[in-house]
């Protein structure tokens, strides 16, 4: 049961700065109704960003460009897409991904 | 008249618990990635040297997964208590663009309830309200906070259980399990792209997205690499969308 005092700070700390951009933008921009532009633009982030996370996700190894011929994630991502363009089921997607990388790691 | 309020609030009462409980079903299929996840925050923390009730109050506190892997891994390096916090607040900068992105659907709120909607969001929750928003044309908050609480508990639990079962696991990646992450970012980027009727101008943007996202780790660290990616990308969607 113990909490040794500069963990909790750092605790504190660390979900102090993570709240902050979490809800100040949902505070403040509700307020207002956007101009055109930024709406459309806000309509493009969620695409760029899980985009970006793909990517990253895939093609980096411990924060480095992994290679690719050696990429499991990276074969296993093309049957996980192909699901689910398919089904346009998240969990039939998670569940291909997880089964593809289960069974390409056994070969590779 | 009185009877009549009460049949209404009782309605409504019960259209905002279905909503509610619609939000814990959109949950359900990612929380094969929070629960592998965070078994694997928690023994990692936990083989870091932080104690059972410091990882549940990280999860509890902090409820973010690269955070936390961050925290247990930089206090294994000895780094300083600003040093952690400094690297934390930039590897969840992004959280401004998820945040930005969801306030127009809930304009009607007011500051604090936009605070509670804002307090538990996560890339996978992000993901899974904006695809409900391209379905429905609204967000309902009672339906954001089923989706939200459900993946906080589950974070929780998950990450509680990986620090107590972690005297047994010495290698938590060999369970396979990994590419739940993955799989639930492909699927809510596909399924939000098939969502809109854009599918070219997305294509796009999503390329562009992956290669500056990886492209710039060369330069910069991969979190503030996700925030460029995503704003050079986003703008790019925006000013072919006003030429056309």
């Amino acid at each position: 049961m113990e909490v040794r005092w500069e963990v909790f700070l750092i605790i504190i700390g660390a979900a102090f700065v993570t709240f902050v951009p979490r809800v100040v933008p949902l505070m403040i921009l509700s307020r207002f109704e956007l101009p055109e532009g930024i709406m459309r633009w806000l309509s493009f982030v969620p695409v760029a960003i899980m985009a970006a996370l793909v990517g990253q996700e895939i093609l980096l190894h411990d924060g480095k460009i992994s290679s690719i011929r050696s990429n499991v994630e990276l074969l296993a991502a093309l049957p996980t897409f192909l699901i689910a363009i398919k089904t346009r089921s998240l969990l039939a997607t998670v569940l291909a991904g997880v089964i593809s990388f289960m069974i390409l790691r056994l070969f590779m | 008249m009185r009877i009549e309020n009460v049949q209404l609030d009782t309605f409504v009462s019960q259209k905002n618990e279905d909503s509610f409980i619609n939000g814990v079903k959109a949950c359900v299929p990612t929380l094969l990635a929070y629960l592998s996840i965070g078994f694997a925050c928690g023994v990692v923390q936990k083989t870091a040297g932080l104690s059972v009730f410091e990882i549940a109050l990280l999860s509890l506190i902090l409820y973010a997964g690269s955070a936390q892997f961050i925290v247990a891994a930089m206090l294994v390096t000895q780094s300083t208590s600003m040093a952690i916090i400094m690297t934390i607040f930039f590897i969840n900068l992004r959280h401004l663009l998820l945040s930005a992105a969801l306030s127009p659907y809930f304009r009607q709120l007011s500051p604090f309830k936009n605070m509670l909607v804002g307090a538990l969001l996560t890339d996978e929750t992000f993901g899974v309200a904006m695809n409900e928003a391209a379905k429905k044309k609204n967000i309902n908050e009672k339906w954001m906070h089923g989706l939200n609480i459900t993946a906080y508990l589950n974070w929780v639990v998950a990450n509680i259980a990986g620090a107590l079962l972690a005297q047994w696991i010495s290698n938590p990646e060999k369970f396979g399990l990994e590419f739940a992450l993955p799989a639930v970012f492909i699927g809510l980027l596909i399924i939000s792209i098939l969502e809109r009727s854009k599918i070219k101008l997305d294509v796009i943007v999503t390329i562009i997205a992956i290669v500056i996202a990886v492209g710039s780790t060369l330069m910069l660290s991969s979190s503030l690499s996700i925030i460029v990616g995503t704003i050079i990308a986003a703008t790019i969607g925006m000013v072919v969308e006003k030429w056309k």
